[in-house]
């Protein structure tokens, strides 16, 4: 034990001397660099997005997004396969406090709407389809913690997540076809900087990323919570 | 206003060190499950003085909301494995 907690103590130690090196050599700019000067001064011209963030996460460096999705459905797909349940039952214990079941009946219709609002504005307003999905997920997660013996309808989750990834690839070809290249948002009108229906494709690329990735981690958290205990073995 | 900000900076970082070892050390779960929440919540509180907000609310969504829950769901599962392995 003496030897662990040496050995834990003496990493703690070269990665804060790594840390302090990275902090000595580190200086602010006081000017941004290439990249990022062209991001603001071009993004809202030929994306037509009111927040540059999302210009650069949805159509720059949309393959990259693409990616993140992917790599959150395989997730999803791996955790799914292995607790894997054939015959579902509900869970066994049914003890909740009644605080907890009445807030949530308040607090998840708020949730689901908030984290619509954050996709659906995340061309406008910090926030976009991950944290929207992320946001759908928690109001899930509040639902199964009230009321864990209920089961939730996989099928329909599954079937948005699918429909929804489905439909972001389409998009995705749809730009390579009609406009400059695989994910480029111009197939539809920019329309006006701050309107809500503007910045051509990214509304509905971003409204399709948020219900994917919040039916995907609800599925994931859902299959969690019906697992029966004894089907994981260390 | 400058020197507000840096000592609200550094007290906030204070707590988050000080929570970051209450989640490590402390014996009861859900108080070492609360702790690395509030690691989440501070540091999405630093992404916004960064002018970050974007990351930001990542952070707080699925650092201080969703991982929080995750965890207590996990907890009573293990718990109850526990004590039906006690009968």
């Amino acid at each position: 034990m003496k030897m662990r907690n040496s050995i834990a103590i003496a990493l703690v130690l070269i990665f804060g001397i790594f840390l302090f090196r990275i902090f000595e050599y580190h200086h602010t700019s006081t000017s941004l660099n290439n990249s990022a000067t062209y991001y603001n001064t071009n993004a809202p011209a030929e994306v037509g997005t009111a927040n540059v963030v999302t210009a650069i996460v949805v159509t720059y460096r949309g393959l990259d997004t693409l990616g993140e999705v992917t790599v959150l459905f395989l997730t999803a797909l791996i955790i799914g396969y292995i607790l894997k349940q054939k015959n579902r039952e509900k869970s066994v214990v049914n003890y909740t406090s009644e605080i907890l079941i009445t807030a949530v009946n308040i607090l998840i219709p708020a949730s689901i709407i908030l984290g619509v609002y954050v996709f659906i504005n995340g061309h406008l307003t910090p926030g976009g389809g991950f944290q929207g999905g992320a946001i759908i997920a928690t109001g899930i997660v509040l639902l199964i913690l009230s009321n864990p013996s209920k089961l939730m309808n996989m099928k329909v989750l599954h079937f948005i997540e699918s429909i929804s990834g489905f439909t972001y690839i389409l998009i995705g070809l749809a730009g390579l076809l009609f406009a400059g290249g695989f994910l480029d948002n111009r197939i539809l009108p920019l329309g006006n900087i701050g309107n809500l229906l503007s910045a051509g494709a990214i509304p509905i690329i971003y409204s399709l990323i948020g219900l994917k990735v919040g039916t995907e981690i609800s599925s994931i958290l859902a299959s969690i919570n019906e697992t029966k205990e004894n089907t994981i073995k260390p | 206003m400058e020197t507000f900000k840096i000592i609200m900076m550094a007290t906030l970082a204070l707590v988050m060190i000080i929570s970051a070892v209450m989640a490590v050390v402390s014996k009861k779960m859900p108080l070492a499950i609360l702790a690395s929440g509030a690691i989440s919540l501070l540091a999405s509180v630093f992404f916004l003085v960064l002018a970050s907000p974007d990351v930001a609310m990542t952070e707080a969504a699925i650092g201080a909301g969703l991982t929080t829950f995750l965890f207590f769901i996990i907890l009573r599962k293990t718990e109850q494995n526990s004590h039906e392995n006690e009968k």
